[in-house]
């Protein structure tokens, strides 16, 4: 579902160039829930950005659904549902139920199944109380809630999220990580997810994909995480570890 | 002794001697913060001349058709032109200057009101520093456009310098006086676009900033000549092309300058009871 | 994509129509903001008959006509202006992962149904000056044309100054002096400017056909600069041109964006 082959993107940063990503080889197979860790500015967002199309690798090549992002942008943003951790993709100033009804124009949903997967989102995220409210008005969980219903109605294929448990109660993260637990398990969503809470991962990944400056320093299961370091019990350690590691 | 307070020439009464340096220090806050939007001042500034070029050539055409109209020549109404294009961002006449507004609906208004300082005077320094440094970045450039392209006037002597520097200072002090009263008004009226909209349409058009106010023609003449808005514009243009009584002119804009400064202090402590003893 | 246009300008308006008395305020608010100008013209002729050789009405056509096409591009596609805002947020990002083409999202942008206050302040305008100069029936037609052909290139140029943005990220005030600046030049005729800025607007940057050129067919009057007759037909070509030079800066603008990010 997603291949990257020897990726890479660099930009020029005051007349140096900086490669914010590079070499980066993986493939996440349909079905997957695959973690994205990361220090900041390891390359996270640039690697999202080019599975989106918002951004064109400088090398290799990046395949999401068949598509290069870079070339099939719109037809490849019908399969993919993108959830931003620290802006929102809804119309700021409109209600929720607005946004919604906009994405299903823009994204040619049929009315019936619409509806139907409006319904069904509605419930399992609970968003009932708050359809009608500006997208400004939402506390933050509401408006996350919101987000990833959005990404959702168009039911596609892959679900890429950047950090979409940023800044949420405890409470909510429950609810959200419950929510993509069940997307995955039932309904088959290859999800992408990169974040710095590592109870996300250790909740929900069975894959775990490390990247630092730029390069792939880890790509394996959780268990093989954990056995990186030996000695070490929490994940906060292994990944500490492998974080100022990378690094000498 | 105490030294000029602001970065303007300014008479100071010595019961404000202790003061000064607090408020010195808030023009130099006010111009170092402005001081941080070069590009956006630059870009503003090019704006500006751009169309005092605009504007220049309908002055022209004007007064190729009545030639001597209202005392002015050609020269004199490029240069009111640019004048007025120079008078944009340190006047703001196109409203704004102020985080007032947004700090009296965030309720962060609060704790500006309970400072053991002047709310007006603090915010007046703070917006002498915005107007000096916008004069020189966003003023001067639309002048020598001006007089690249179309050779301006300029005053003759120190003694007019003097007085269009005075009347240039007291405008800004009243544009910041109207614009205070403004501000205020956030408490009461639940939308403040309504007065936005009046403010706006004084503060160009009856400002004498989009056409000299001398050719208004009959009593409406007459009457746009006495508002306070005058004082903003029109008054220190003339005061620059010498065609003001430098007496008159600046008590006039004196005049108005305590007016709106004695309402804005009336509206102070109105809008201190509202937030601080009534938690409003 | 006239259908995803409608629907988003449609989702805006409604949403304005929540608040009717707000709606109603603001449309007059914009109606009296743009009577400044008129304002402006006539305390200009309350000092002379003529200027330029235009009479008021004249002046008032020509600047009719000129503000009927920009408040009409201001109200529907002058958003377009905020690409820099978008760009510094990162939600330019959040418009291209959408299967829509950015400059329709961002054209519909905060869609502000009350501007059409500025469009009916300029209509009347417009129809006053058409009734006071009782206008050859025989040239009318040509004002449709103007007008639509007016909002062809303002259309344009919002489009370049959009496209402008993508590169000036953080000056981009500077592109008003382009948007504005092309409506306050269109205001008066063009002889009250110098013959080389009468000469840029028409042959660099064609802004002398929003109204200028047209509108000297249908007053019947004689080109001061002395530009050859068939010059008043050209209106509808330039526009079609500068439209594929504005799409071509966008895509080139967009394709900037997605090849060195923000």
């Amino acid at each position: 579902m997603i291949e990257l082959d020897r990726a890479g993107r660099s930009f020029k940063v005051r007349g140096k160039v900086v490669h914010a990503v590079r070499d980066l080889t993986f493939t996440v197979q349909p079905g997957e829930f695959v973690g994205y860790l990361g220090p900041n500015g390891a390359g996270k967002s640039t690697t999202i950005k080019m599975l989106c199309g918002i951004l064109t690798p400088t090398t290799g090549t990046v395949r999401v659904a068949g598509l290069e992002p870079s070339r099939r942008r719109t037809t490849l943003a019908r399969r993919i549902g993108v959830v931003f951790g620290q802006r929102t993709t809804l119309w700021w100033d409109l209600p929720l139920s607005d946004s919604f009804e906009l994405i299903r124009h823009l994204y040619k949903v049929e009315r019936a199944t619409f509806r139907a997967r409006l319904d069904e989102l509605t419930e399992t995220l609970d968003l009932g109380s708050f359809l009608r409210t500006p997208v400004r008005q939402l506390s933050l969980g509401q408006r996350m809630r919101g987000d990833l219903a959005a990404a959702l109605l168009h039911a596609p294929d892959v679900l890429v999220l950047d950090e979409p448990t940023i800044g949420l109660d405890v409470v909510s993260k429950a609810g959200i990580r419950d929510f993509l637990l069940r997307l995955n398990a039932e309904r088959g969503t290859t999800v992408l997810l990169t974040t710095h809470d590592l109870g996300d991962i250790e909740r929900l990944c069975r894959r775990v994909m490390l990247i630092d400056h730029g390069r792939l320093a880890f790509d394996g299961t959780l268990d093989d995480l954990m056995a990186t370091a030996p000695g070490q019990s929490s994940l906060e350690e292994v990944v500490t570890r492998l974080y100022t590691g990378a690094n000498q | 002794m105490c030294g000029p307070g602001t970065e303007r020439h300014r008479a100071i009464t010595p019961r404000r001697c202790q003061t000064i340096p607090l408020y010195a220090r808030l023009v130099r806050y006010g111009f170092r913060k402005h001081a941080t939007y070069l590009g956006a001042a630059l870009a503003g500034a090019f704006t500006n001349s751009v169309f005092g070029v605009l504007r220049a050539y309908v002055l022209i055409a004007l007064w190729q058709a009545r030639p001597g109209l209202a005392g002015y020549d050609v020269t004199d109404a490029v240069t009111f032109c640019f004048l007025t294009q120079a008078f944009i961002a340190p006047m703001q006449l196109f409203g704004g200057g102020l985080t007032i507004p947004e700090r009296i609906r965030s309720g962060d208004i609060a704790l500006d009101l309970v400072r053991p300082a002047s709310l007006q005077l603090w915010t007046l320094s703070e917006d002498i520093g915005r107007a000096a440094y916008l004069f020189l970045v966003r003023g001067i450039p639309p002048m020598l456009i001006g007089a690249v392209l179309f050779g301006i006037k300029v005053p003759a002597g120190a003694g007019q310098w003097a007085a269009v520097v005075a009347g240039l200072a007291i405008a800004v002090v009243l544009s910041f006086a109207w614009r205070y009263l403004l501000a205020l008004s956030v408490c009461w009226l639940l939308d403040d676009r309504g007065v936005q909209v009046l403010s706006l349409v004084l503060m160009t058009f009856f400002s004498g900033m989009m056409v000299p106010l001398h050719l208004f023609p009959g009593a409406f003449g007459d009457i746009v000549a006495v508002l306070p808005w005058a004082a903003m514009v029109q008054v220190p243009a003339d005061l620059y092309l010498g065609k003001a009584d430098v007496v008159e002119a600046l008590a006039f804009q004196v005049f108005w300058a305590v007016v709106l400064l004695g309402l804005g202090a009336l509206g102070t402590r109105a809008i201190r009871h509202k937030v601080v003893i009534q938690g409003g | 994509m006239v259908r995803t246009y409608l629907l988003l300008v449609w989702t805006w308006t409604r949403s304005a129509a929540a608040y009717p008395a707000s709606f109603v305020m603001m449309t007059l608010f914009g109606f009296i903001t743009a009577a400044i100008d008129v304002g402006v013209i006539l305390v200009v002729f309350a000092n002379t008959t003529s200027l330029a050789g235009f009479s008021r009405e004249e002046v008032l056509f020509l600047y009719g006509a000129a503000s009927v096409s920009f408040t009409v591009c201001d109200t529907f596609v002058s958003n377009l202006d905020r690409v820099s805002q978008h760009i510094k947020a990162g939600t330019l990002d959040t418009i291209l992962i959408r299967p829509v083409s950015p400059w329709l999202q961002l054209a519909t942008d905060r869609f502000n149904p009350t501007r059409i206050g500025r469009i009916v302040q300029a209509g009347l305008v417009l129809g006053y000056a058409i009734a006071a100069l009782g206008i050859d029936p025989r040239r009318a037609w040509m004002i449709p044309v103007m007008v639509i052909t007016g909002i062809v290139i303002f259309a344009a140029l919002w489009t370049l100054a959009g496209a402008a943005q993508f590169l000036l990220t953080d000056a981009p005030e500077v592109v008003n002096s382009f948007t504005y600046g092309s409506q306050q030049l269109n205001q008066y005729p063009l002889s009250i400017y110098a013959r080389d800025l009468v000469a840029g607007v028409t042959y660099v940057l064609p802004l002398a056909f929003i109204n200028w050129q047209p509108g000297l067919y249908v007053l019947g009057r004689a080109d001061p600069f002395g530009t050859p007759e068939f010059m008043r037909f050209l209106g509808p070509a330039v526009a079609l041109v500068l439209a594929l030079v504005a799409g071509f800066a966008w895509r080139q603008g967009v394709r900037h964006y997605r090849s060195t990010g923000s």
